[in-house]
């Protein structure tokens, strides 16, 4: 059957998409935007390699690289909450680091190679024809991967917290005066931010391609951002806009192996002409696209005494 | 010709020592991409170390790795050449305007270019014929092979990938004349995610040799996990893929990069064309590992007679996608016509993107 090995390469294509844009929408939506998930992703994925080979175990590897993007967004949010840095710059500059600094730390792993992730195996319902591997044969961060967007959807839509990060991304003047802590929040949400693209990162080095290399995320992290647009700052989306880039991604190379005859280059364009319309879109039509735009986003805030 | 040199060699001695007595010689390396790729780039950074190692103290070698063709490209080669160095290797084809523009403006300092066509007084080019490698590949994939179709991993449509392709498949050719390729651009040197997904794709649909052009070694490991054979590119990757790899392109700039420094430093540097293969040892096959020892012996014959000049990859005949004859019986395409191939040889389906 065909088709169950395509849906397989579009879930591991898309799953680190997701993950670094989930954790993004939460970071923008508190205001912040952070440019720096590349840098966050390659040092998830190189710590979470040398620590998955160090210890022979790729639970301690998804930790490592998970706190390990978080550290690299705690240096972000330091700088950008604390100093009231230049977002754009900082950011640019937390994926300059990131990139120089994973190169570093993974040198003496270039060349190592590891089995992947174990995947989840249900006797009976993982053998199922078609969709028996590709919804119970998974490893565990796709099935993380989801429950996140799920988890962050009911959080921003149906708890108090979420409320509150919102309206710190929306008004952080207004937030403060009723007395929200607005830099403890958005240093929170730069946090979980980091957590997601490290995340992302450990699927990159410990799933995808089980090795490290240096820079092998390859401009996800920018892929994750126009996601964020292109979800208009839903979470559903989010997953939605993931998936569509994922199997845009695998579909053209099976158009290219079967002989189709669209231009690669054509293919390969249409995730960011996608993301191009949205923002037509949003631009365009102000009142009803612009509704979930956190209208404080990048902007710094600094308490007035 | 012999007093042009001596007469270089004393003004090369003469103004070397007017700046120190025994300066070393500065010899830098512009890459495109980072020294870790275990590829591309790794085998030119082998190569820098080989210089370091060869010349001791009598050479200062330094290295800018991840640099962009573009812009950024000839600012960095610029700071390279006001920097003192006396001699600057380029290492990618994107690099040649840049380096071209440069070498230009500083007509003392030496540059050697990879993979172009740009040459000046001071600005010499170098290559590998992959494309030997390419052929003796072909004919072991065509013998590994049971679906009789094989895999590619490209990645731009430009002539030395594309003669790659087109040596690989006659090399198929020669053993199984009904051989079919599929071929997927994943229009990246060196992005691991989107190669491992473009060789699942091509595994998908019945490909059970892969071979590639690209920077990492992604595709080896798929290859391993999924039980395929594969090929290794630019530096043996058996590591990637110890029970999957048979063999691995290799490129070896040593011997070449201690040859032009030792020019320098003779002061007998010029400028010219060099384009290596299996003969120069610019071209090593990796061990021939994980087939039968009568598809091993094969394949070092076939090496042995390309490298003794005896047999050339593009004789004729060769006819093109449309069945049309590029050349005919016994002759053999030039060097400009593979420096510039533009066309799939016939029994290659599929459309070369323009």
């Amino acid at each position: 059957m065909w088709l169950e090995p395509i849906l397989m390469t579009i879930i591991v294509a898309s799953t680190p998409l997701m993950l670094a844009a989930i954790g993004e929408l939460v970071v923008e939506r508190s205001g912040v935007l952070n440019l720096g998930i590349e840098g966050m992703m390659i040092m998830g994925a190189v710590c979470a390699f040398a620590v998955a080979m160090t210890t022979d175990n790729g639970f301690f590897g998804v930790v490592a690289g998970m706190l390990a993007g978080m550290a690299m967004a705690a240096i972000f949010g330091s700088l950008v909450l604390g100093l009231a840095t230049n977002q754009v710059a900082t950011g640019l500059a937390l994926t300059l680091f990131g990139l120089g600094l994973s190169g570093v730390i993974g040198e003496s792993y270039v060349g190592e190679s590891r089995s992947g992730l174990p995947r989840l195996d249900i006797p009976g319902l993982s053998d199922l024809p078609v969709i028996g591997r590709v919804l119970f044969g998974q490893d565990a961060l796709v099935y993380l991967s989801f429950a996140i967007v799920a988890g962050v959807a009911f959080f921003l839509y149906r708890t108090r917290a979420g409320l509150a990060l919102r309206a710190c991304g929306d008004n952080h003047d207004s937030a403060h005066s009723i007395g929200y802590p607005v830099l403890r929040i958005r240093f929170l949400a730069v946090l979980f931010g980091g957590a997601c693209a490290g995340l992302a990162g450990a699927f990159m080095s410990l799933s995808y391609t089980p090795l490290w290399i240096k820079e092998m995320t390859a401009g996800r992290g920018w892929i994750a951002l126009a996601l964020v647009v292109f979800a208009s700052w839903m979470p559903w989306r989010v997953a939605l806009g993931a998936y569509l880039f994922g199997a845009i991604t695998i579909l053209q190379f099976h158009g290219q192996a079967w002989g189709l005859g669209i231009p690669a280059q054509v293919m390969t364009a249409l995730p960011y002409l996608a993301t191009i319309v949205v923002l037509v879109i949003i631009s365009s039509e102000r009142a009803r696209a612009r509704a979930n735009t956190p209208l404080c986003l990048g902007k710094p805030f600094v308490a007035e005494r | 010709m012999k007093k042009v040199f001596v007469a270089a060699a004393a003004a090369f001695a003469l103004s070397a020592a007017a700046a120190s007595a025994d300066d070393p010689i500065r010899a830098g390396f512009v890459y495109v991409g980072p020294i870790g790729d275990h590829g591309w780039t790794y085998q030119h950074n082998a190569g820098r170390l080989a210089v370091e190692e060869a010349f001791g103290d009598k050479v200062e070698t330094s290295y800018v790795e991840d640099v962009s063709e573009g812009p950024d490209a000839e600012r960095v080669i610029r700071q390279m050449a006001e920097d003192g160095h006396d001699i600057v290797f380029t290492t990618s084809f994107g690099f040649m305007n840049p380096t071209a523009r440069v070498a230009e403006r500083f007509p003392d300092v030496k540059f050697e270019h990879a993979t172009g066509y740009r040459r000046a007084d001071n600005l010499a080019t170098y290559d590998a014929r992959f494309y030997e490698g390419r052929y003796i590949i072909g004919q072991i994939a065509a013998q590994m092979s049971e679906s009789g179709i094989l895999g590619y991993v490209a990645s731009y449509p430009i002539p030395e990938v594309v003669s790659g392709i087109n040596s690989y498949m006659l090399g198929a050719q020669s053993i199984d004349p009904d051989i079919e390729i599929r071929i997927i651009w994943v229009n990246s040197w060196y992005d691991p995610g989107r190669e491992a997904d473009a060789a699942t794709a091509l595994i998908d649909q019945g490909a059970d040799v892969l071979s590639q052009h690209t920077d990492s070694p992604a595709a080896l490991q798929v290859a391993q996990e999924r039980g395929v054979y594969a090929f290794g590119q630019a530096s043996d990757m058996i590591r990637f893929a110890p029970d999957r790899q048979l063999t691995a392109i290799v490129d070896d700039w040593s011997d070449y990069y201690i040859e032009r420094v030792q020019a320098v430093m003779d002061g007998t540097w010029e400028s010219g064309v060099v384009w290596g293969g299996l003969d120069s040892g610019m071209v090593v096959m990796a061990p021939y590992t994980n087939m039968p020892d009568e598809v091993a012996e094969m394949a070092a014959e076939t090496e042995e007679s390309i490298r003794s000049g005896e047999f050339h990859p593009f004789t004729g005949p060769i006819y093109n996608q449309a069945g049309e004859e590029v050349i005919g019986e016994g002759e053999v395409l030039s060097d400009e016509q593979i420096h510039s191939m533009d066309w799939y040889v016939q029994g290659i389906e599929d459309t070369l993107p323009n």
